[in-house]
């Protein structure tokens, strides 16, 4: 491999490879751009109603008024919600799972409550939620607690129980005890699992806050499009879906930096 | 030369839900300190099951073990043991990789620091630590691994099938390197392999099992009257295929 002399195949072949990325992109924005130009145009020539449907500039509109009808302090409240029911979860989960694979024995105990929780739609718990610790805020974390914990035990349990046996013979020949297999060997060999569960739980969460405010309806995301939706304010509803949409995104691309930064201090922490 | 490693009657069941295997029955042998000694035997004759009792990583159902005279009782600070793959730690560099065995036996000082450097030096892995696994050729990582084993300074090494993982001629350079570095670092060693040619090239001794349940059917004496002996000269030494046809006749019988 020379840096200096490129031949031509190889300019050729990034050239194109830039190009067919380009295409993708220009796509992506052609179908966005289209499609609300379309819902716009039919909205304003009367072909679909506005009311029903709601419009791209009616949107605007709502969102640009962000101030008036606190939309603001409903986008803080489901972002406080989620983050919170995010952390306790994946944090709660891996503490868990470490119990899990400390004692097979609880393992054993446990694993059909488990396999009939991970099964059951945790909505279905709300009401019981709601009576045990009240409707507002912490019956929404709670519920999303609820849809993330369970998933993030058995995964994380799983990575553990996968992980790589003879690894874990050879720190037995050394004497390695059990504290030190699970702090040597175990956890940092299921770094991505953890990473993974990171990414699987903030959309989890985002599900759980969601359909916790829709069951208790006081602030948040959630509440605004059940309220619209009961007053026909289409416009909030598809503002705040839209919202809702951008801050799932936002959020996911924040685990992914979370995970450039523990990938990093990771080989960090092992140079030193 | 006196013994250091003595094992006398050893046995191993294993139960299951179904039935009661004996996988090996009523074994006895004695090393002498520096001796290499390697155990072949059909598939399934138990002898990574003896390699592991050695190394007090399984349990056995009846005899003893003694180290320099010594009783032991589960996982030994004399014993070293290699498996067969070298189960580096992607996620740490390579002295890291190596202090593992002192970090855990809580050793991690400056002085044992020292010692693991300079056998990273010795075996020409120096300019390497601060490298990752995924960054080595097959040979240096098994390279790595048994300085990771000597680092806390065993007196015997048992290796299981530590180099079939491995291609053949980086197998064959890789025996010859840790042969000489056994030899240099005056270690005892047990080898358990399915590979006749590695266990004569290898060995002053080459135990025979039989098939299971696994008992000893013979322990032969390998001489080449080579000065300084090493696999590979072994290997052209017009007697390597006289031994060589002896152990395959005694394997053959069994199947």
């Amino acid at each position: 491999m020379n840096n200096f002399i490129v031949s031509k195949e190889r300019k050729q072949y990034l050239k194109s490879k830039r190009k067919k990325k380009l295409l993708v992109l220009i796509t992506q924005i052609s179908i966005l751009i289209i499609f609300l130009a379309v819902w716009e145009i039919l909205a304003n020539k009367k072909i679909i109603d506005s009311f029903i449907t709601s419009q791209p500039s009616r949107i605007f509109e709502t969102f640009m008024n962000l101030g008036s009808n606190d939309l603001l302090k409903h986008i803080g409240v489901t972002t406080y919600e989620t983050i919170v029911g995010f952390l306790l979860g994946t944090i709660l989960g891996i503490i868990i799972a470490i119990i899990l694979w400390w004692s097979n024995f609880l393992a054993k105990v446990l694993d059909p409550y488990l396999v009939v929780l991970n099964s059951l739609p945790k909505v279905a718990l709300g009401p019981v939620i709601i009576i045990w610790v009240g409707a507002g805020t912490p019956a929404i974390i709670v519920m999303a607690v609820a849809i993330s914990l369970v998933v993030t035990i058995l995964e994380n349990l799983n990575g553990f129980l996968r992980t790589d046996k003879e690894l874990i013979k050879m720190a037995r020949t050394f004497k390695a005890s059990k504290l030190q297999i699970l702090l040597k060997i175990i956890i940092p060999a299921n770094i991505s699992t953890f990473i993974n569960s990171l990414k699987v739980n903030i959309g989890l969460s985002l599900v759980g806050v969601i359909s916790g405010e829709f069951l208790v309806s006081k602030a948040g995301l959630g509440y605004l499009i059940v309220y619209g939706g009961q007053v026909f304010k289409l416009d909030l509803v598809m503002t705040s879906v839209l919202i809702l949409g951008v801050l799932a995104g936002v959020m996911y691309a924040g685990v992914l930096l979370l995970e450039k930064f523990i990938l990093k201090t990771k080989k960090v922490q092992v140079k030193k | 030369m006196e013994n250091i490693l003595e094992v006398k009657g050893i046995s191993k069941k294993y139960q299951s839900k179904k039935s009661e295997i004996l996988a090996i029955d009523n074994i006895n042998f004695r090393v002498k300190k520096g001796e290499f000694v390697s155990i072949i035997g059909p598939s399934g004759c138990g002898k990574s099951t003896l390699l592991s009792i050695i190394a007090g990583l399984e349990d056995k159902t009846a005899g003893e073990i003694y180290i320099e005279g010594e009783k032991i009782e589960g996982i030994s600070d004399k014993i070293g043991y290699m498996l067969q793959r070298d189960c580096l730690l992607e996620w740490r560099t390579i002295l890291s990789n190596t202090m593992l065995g002192l970090e855990i036996k809580g050793k991690n000082n400056n002085e044992s620091k020292e010692y693991v450097e300079n056998l990273l030096k010795k075996y020409n892995l120096y300019d390497f630590k601060d490298k990752y696994p995924s960054e080595l050729s097959g040979g240096m990582r098994q390279r790595v691994a048994l300085i990771r084993t000597l680092a806390v300074k065993p007196k015997i090494l048992l290796l299981d099938e530590a180099f079939s993982a491995l291609d053949y001629q980086t197998r064959i350079m890789v025996t010859n390197d840790i042969y000489s570095i056994l030899k240099k670092e005056n270690i005892t060693a047990i080898i358990v392999t399915h590979d006749i040619s590695e266990a004569i090239s290898m060995s002053d001794r080459v135990m025979v099992l039989t098939k299971r349940p696994g008992t000893i059917k013979d322990i032969h004496k390998i001489n080449f009257e080579i000065e300084n002996r090493n696999p590979i000269n072994c290997r052209q030494s017009p007697k390597f295929s006289k031994y060589f046809d002896t152990l395959w006749k005694e394997l053959g019988v069994d199947e």
